[in-house]
């Protein structure tokens, strides 16, 4: 089974190595997606992990154990208004129409509703005004 | 009718001028004719914001003790072409650095370049300037590395050899699989269209035979004031046109120059194309000074009269074939959807047809407050071949 989470690392355990673990006696792949530590702070990274369901679950119990906590990704897309040109470049590459020239104003509207989080604008936008946050 | 720009600009300074959008014009033109618009109006204004690669700056940097002939510059690690005297150097908007991976892994992001350190320049940011020289008696200093901003140079203006295109491509691709080019993202089998002018609103459709436009034209420019300084590079007054005057495909250009100190990142932005690289987004707007009916009835055009050719950029393009899959006019293309070899096709505009009229509207408002008053070109853009006005100018036949 293959699954995007976020894990979230109190200060207490941020110079403790995890992922060496998960590989090691888990078996199990881990594909950093982003990340944020720091030394002696709370840090959070974003990772997809693959393997088989068993180690799956034992590599969790594993770092749930050690106090990381474990949280699914609930990612989202951001349009960040003062960076758009509302040229009109991405409402054609949205599959969902999520964005959308309104022929009217002719501005862009960004409808989070219909969102997929394909991520195909975040480089189809020329002046990068769509964001990923995790 | 025939009025003459010393008395529109009497009428502005007196704040009695009647000042239009080339978008509202086409209503007016509608209900009360040519003849009367052009009694009633002074000033038309027209507006573009969109990618315009050929765009750049000139930046004194200023001289450092001891002093430096800088061969190499570098701004935020976009070299700056310095072959000039010892602290001036041109930064192009489409340079990458030298560190960026290009298309090596393709497509390329092109995430940072000059189009950006132009951009971070008008926001007032700091910019890491790195230099370097050989060193001479004249100028000793062989490196320098510091921090700089705009208002810190003692002279900075944007010089762009090739803006507002008076009409463009529409770029479809043919194969079944995605073209990454200058025309943005184009999915395969004519998956959309992608267009790149404000259409009614762009200033050269407005003044399709450049009755009062050359160099020497005050114009918005980047958010500051500027000038029209030479017909652009391209220039090709010889396009077809349609009956209306209009050019069917692109033809003319201009080259503008503005001092950048007075420009914003709002109408100079740095942006990056997926696997073809970086540019600038260059809002640009000009005012047609009404001086007889013929500029009314010019700058009435409307979407649906003008018209642009589709071209595949697969292989027509790339190749140099100039064969054309056919004419859309820009109502079709602003709809959201044309018709191509028989297959309905999405649209989507790289210009921001938003930002034209924001600019048509802001100059508007900088006239009717008397604070921009119009000026005469030196000589008009030139419109045929031959021999221009100003002297010895021969244009080649197109082929």
């Amino acid at each position: 089974m293959k699954e995007k989470m976020v894990l979230y690392f109190p200060s207490t355990v941020t110079e403790q190595p995890f992922i060496y673990y998960l590989v090691k006696d888990f078996n199990l792949m881990v594909n950093i997606l982003k990340a944020d530590i720091n030394p002696r702070k709370e840090g959070r990274i974003v990772v997809e992990i693959s393997g088989e369901k068993p180690d799956f679950a034992a590599g969790l119990d594993f770092l749930q154990a050690r106090g990381v906590k474990v949280f699914p990704l609930e990612q989202e897309i951001i349009w960040v208004e003062e960076r758009c040109t509302h040229c009109g470049a991405c409402s054609v590459i949205c599959p969902v129409n999520a964005l959308e020239l309104n022929r009217t104003t002719m501005k862009i509207e960004f409808h989070g509703d219909r969102c997929v989080v394909c991520e195909h604008c975040l480089k189809a936008c020329p002046s990068r005004a769509m964001e990923a946050r995790y | 009718m025939k009025k003459t720009i010393a008395e529109i600009n009497a009428r502005i300074q007196a704040g009695k001028a009647v000042v239009v959008t080339a978008e509202e014009l086409i209503p007016m033109v509608m209900a009360q004719g040519v003849t009367e618009t052009a009694r009633h109006v002074d000033v038309i204004t027209t507006g573009t914001f969109g990618p315009m690669c050929s765009s750049g700056a000139f930046l004194n940097l200023g001289h450092p003790a001891p002093r430096m002939k800088m061969s190499k510059v570098l701004l935020n690690g976009v070299e700056a072409y310095a072959g000039l005297a010892a602290v001036d150097a041109y930064l192009g908007a489409t340079q990458i650095p030298e560190t960026d991976p290009e298309n090596k892994n393709f497509p390329g992001e092109f995430n940072y370049g000059g189009g950006h350190v132009l951009e971070d320049l008008v926001a007032g940011k700091e910019v890491l300037l790195e230099a370097y020289a050989y060193g001479t008696d004249c100028y000793p200093r062989k490196k320098l590395e510091k921090m700089i901003r705009l208002e810190e140079l003692p002279q900075a203006f944007l010089f762009n050899p090739r803006n507002a295109y008076q009409n463009y491509n529409v770029a479809v691709n043919l194969t079944d699989r995605t073209l990454y080019t200058y025309m943005g993202i184009l999915k395969p089998n004519l998956g959309n269209a992608n267009y790149s002018t404000s259409g009614q609103l762009s200033p050269l459709f407005n003044d399709p035979y450049y009755r009062t436009i050359g160099p020497g034209t005050k114009i918005f420019l980047g958010g500051g004031v500027g000038f029209v300084s030479w017909y652009g590079t391209q220039h090709n007054p010889l396009a077809p046109r349609g009956a209306n005057g209009v050019p069917t495909s692109p033809a003319g250009t201009l080259a503008v120059i503005g001092d950048l100190k007075q420009m914003s990142p709002r109408w100079l932005r740095g942006i990056s194309y997926l696997g073809y690289g970086v540019s600038l987004m260059v809002g640009l707007g000009i005012p047609l000074p009404v001086l007889d009916e013929e500029v009314v009835r010019f700058a009435a055009v409307s979407d649906s009269e003008i018209f642009a050719p589709v071209v595949d950029y697969s292989e027509s393009y790339p190749q140099g074939l100039g064969q054309v899959l056919g004419t859309v006019s820009y109502a079709e293309l602003r709809s959201g959807e044309i018709s191509v070899n028989g297959k309905k096709v999405p649209t989507a505009p790289l210009s921001s047809y938003y930002g034209a009229r924001e600019i048509a509207a802001t100059l508007k408002d900088w006239i009717l407050q008397g604070e921009f008053l119009l000026t005469a070109p030196a000589f008009n853009l030139p419109r045929e071949a031959g021999v221009p006005a100003y002297g010895r100018l021969v244009f080649p036949q197109e082929g």
